[in-house]
């Protein structure tokens, strides 16, 4: 065991990972050298040399696109960009190529790559620093779309998304990168990617998180507790694929549903996991599945983000709203 | 042509002041006015001054992420200098000389950097752009600014900047190369300061020079001294006559250097040697402009310690009154993402502001 915050669980599980297997290659901008602007993969040039970590030039869709072709050629890159913001030049890449080589091929080509980047706000970060483009990933078929919570999960879900036949998009809430430490095997091990966690066990409502929400709605329990509004908490850990089965029987169970994230609402995940709950459990709903998301505005720079990020006490009056309906 | 005579694949680089101020290149001094040359090194000072200050506020606490401008302040102002009021500046994040001269004010400079979208609605006679963070997706727009002009007939010309970093996007070989397509008015100023964060200039490119990537589209290009501030406004007036003229793009590589770290959040002790930066700082563009202003008896160190008096006055002022500026409302973060506000926008306007005052009860 090592007490680890989530961002030395990501160190630790590429560590590993490239000692395990030689064909795992770490790249992207400031990420060989100086070990990544959140040190992420500090140590790992020095270790396993130029060849197998290294900066690239300043150009993410060469870095996501190159990534496709290492994949086809036998490697297992891992890149990293930046910041979520920053993915924009590689859409072109990532939504027209990563995710559709496997069908067009018609399976001749996989591609066994991950790319990681921080994502979400609450950090009073600089204008594109903050934004949560989840959803645009987990539309898109072909990728999967993973965000862990935990260093214990990070470790976990970062060694299968490496192990993955697939691409995985891992996204990293950047808020939580060193909020907290935690006990994290010195052993190698997978969480399996697509599965839910429950986090709190409650017979009220269901309420669905991932990422730096996870830990606000936690602190929202707090309030709840003595209240006697017994909450099931769940933190999602795959956006996609979702993990219906564990949704819809929490539902069937609780019969109240929320869901929250700090993406748009509008088109957002909620939107989609709300449709399950009503494709699963209708009939078991005792008051309208809900979610409380970001606005549908541009998130806001700094003296204006604290509209835009949502509070604990939001939530716990959320799910009194929704308990009491 | 100055950009025949400096050809960046015969490794030629443009430069008329020395390191201590002197000229060396007596034929190509350009003819600025005494008056226009204080102003030019007072802009320099104020630059530098803000940089300084906003630093210290930083690190104080009292300021979030800032990317100081310390080394390049001959580039930023050598550049924007050789352009009209008229003229477009498009910039990236790291020119605030140049946003000064152009007539940005220190306080909407501040509330940038503190995180106030309101530090990018500049005054109406301002032609400038937002600053820029996503790296080299401004020049595109920089070049369409250009081709409106073009179909317009008028003669305002657009100069854009991008880092070293920068010119390894598909952005900026997209724009230089419409640039040259469709012949518009623009100068790419390329602020290579031998860093993108923590990678050198050298791991971007195998190219020896950032000015050469003008030769394969057919553009001229040119590399300058970037600390020396009359070789940045030779080079840029050229171009920038030659855009108002007809003759089309420019692509000037100013060769200088960030002597502060790449943002408030870096610590570029991990990837440089202080040597390296005390090099440099013997080549600092203010005191050689200086010592030549100096020589040209149009400044002394008198006036040069009460112009830094002041201004160091007028930025605490101006930061001051940025941070009694408080919050952004809440209805500024709804209110300008479309001309009128559509439906699902109002909803949630209304239901959040129903929320907090059920809150406060
Ligand atoms: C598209 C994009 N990718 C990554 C970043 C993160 N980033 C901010 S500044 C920077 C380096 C820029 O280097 P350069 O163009 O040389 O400009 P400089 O910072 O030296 O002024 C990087 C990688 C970004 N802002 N935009
Ligand atoms: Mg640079």
């Amino acid at each position: 065991m090592a007490l680890l915050n989530n961002i030395s669980a990501i160190t630790e599980a590429l560590d590993q990972e490239m000692g395990r297997d030689n064909t795992v290659v770490v790249y992207g901008e400031d990420v060989g050298f100086e070990g990544g602007v959140f040190r992420a993969t500090v140590g790992l040039q020095k270790k396993y040399g130029k060849d197998r970590c290294f900066d690239t030039p300043l150009a993410e869709a060469a870095i996501i696109g190159s990534a496709v072709g290492m994949a086809v050629n036998g490697m297992k890159p891992v890149v990293e960009i930046q910041f979520s913001g920053f993915v924009l030049p590689g859409l072109n890449q990532i939504i027209g190529h990563v995710a559709r080589y496997r069908n067009r091929s018609r399976g001749r080509y996989n591609l066994p790559m991950v790319i990681r980047m921080p994502y979400g706000g609450g950090v009073r970060a600089l204008e594109h620093h903050s934004e949560s483009l989840e959803d645009i990933f987990a539309q898109t078929p072909g990728l999967k779309v993973v965000i862990p919570s935990t260093p214990y999960d990070t470790k976990g879900l970062l060694l299968a998304a490496i192990r993955d036949p697939d691409p995985v998009i891992f996204l990293e809430p950047k808020r939580i990168y060193r909020a907290f430490k935690q006990e994290v095997p010195k052993e190698d091990y997978v969480l399996p990617i697509g599965k839910a966690k429950l986090v709190n066990e409650g017979s009220d409502i269901t309420v669905v998180a991932w990422g730096a929400l996870v830990r606000e709605v936690q602190n929202a329990l707090k309030d709840l507790k003595d209240e006697g509004i017994s909450v099931e908490l769940i933190d999602l850990r795959t956006i996609s694929p979702i993990d219906r089965d564990t949704i819809i029987k929490s539902v069937q169970k609780t019969g109240r549903f929320l869901v929250v994230h700090e993406a748009y609402k509008s088109f957002g995940p909620g939107a989609e996991l709300i449709s399950i709950v009503n494709e699963g459990a209708f009939l078991y709903l005792e008051a309208p599945p809900t979610r409380l998301t970001g606005f549908d505005v541009t998130i806001p720079l700094p003296k204006g983000e604290h509209h835009f990020i949502i509070k604990p006490k939001q939530i716990s009056d959320k799910i009194r709203e929704i308990v009491s309906f | 042509m100055l950009t025949d005579s400096y050809n960046p694949l015969e490794g030629k680089m443009l430069s008329i002041l020395d390191k201590d101020g002197k000229i060396i290149n007596k034929d190509l001094v350009p003819d600025i006015s005494d008056d226009e040359l204080v102003h030019m090194y007072k802009t320099m000072l104020l630059t530098r001054i803000l940089d300084i200050k906003s630093l210290q506020y930083q690190r104080q606490g009292r300021m979030l992420t800032y990317a100081p401008n310390q080394g390049q302040e001959a580039t930023q102002v050598g550049s924007i200098a050789a352009s009209e009021k008229k003229d477009w500046l498009v910039p990236a994040f790291r020119e605030l000389g140049a946003w000064l001269y152009k007539g940005v004010t220190i306080e909407q400079i501040f509330l940038y950097w503190y995180g106030n979208e309101l530090g990018s609605k500049f005054p109406e006679d301002v032609n400038m752009l937002p600053i820029c963070v996503p790296i080299a997706s401004q020049l595109p727009h920089a070049v369409g600014i250009g081709m409106a002009s073009n179909i317009k007939g008028e003669d305002v010309v657009t100069i854009a900047y991008v880092g070293d970093g920068g010119t390894s996007q598909g952005e900026f070989s997209e724009a230089v190369n419409f640039a040259g397509v469709f012949n518009t008015p623009t100068v790419f100023i390329i602020s290579n300061n031998q860093y993108a964060i923590s990678v050198p200039r050298e791991a971007q490119t195998k190219a020896k020079t950032l000015a050469q990537k003008a030769i394969a589209f057919e553009i001229p290009g040119i590399q300058v001294d970037g600390n020396d501030i009359l070789a940045v406004y030779a080079a840029a007036k050229e171009a920038v006559d030659r855009a108002r003229n007809g003759g089309g793009p420019t692509l000037i590589e100013c060769v200088t250097y960030r002597l502060g770290p790449h943002t408030t959040s870096d610590d570029p002790t991990i990837y440089r040697e202080d040597s390296e930066v005390e090099h440099w700082k013997e080549k600092d563009p203010i005191t050689r402009f200086k010592n030549y202003l100096i020589k040209k008896k149009l400044w002394n160190e008198e006036m040069d310690e009460k112009q830094k008096e002041e201004y160091n006055t007028l930025v605490n002022n101006n930061f001051k009154k940025v941070e009694e500026s408080g919050l952004v409302p809440l209805e500024d973060i709804f209110k300008y993402n479309y001309e009128e506000m559509p439906e699902n926008l109002e909803i949630q306007y209304r239901d959040y502001v129903k929320y907090l005052r059920e809150e406060v009860k």
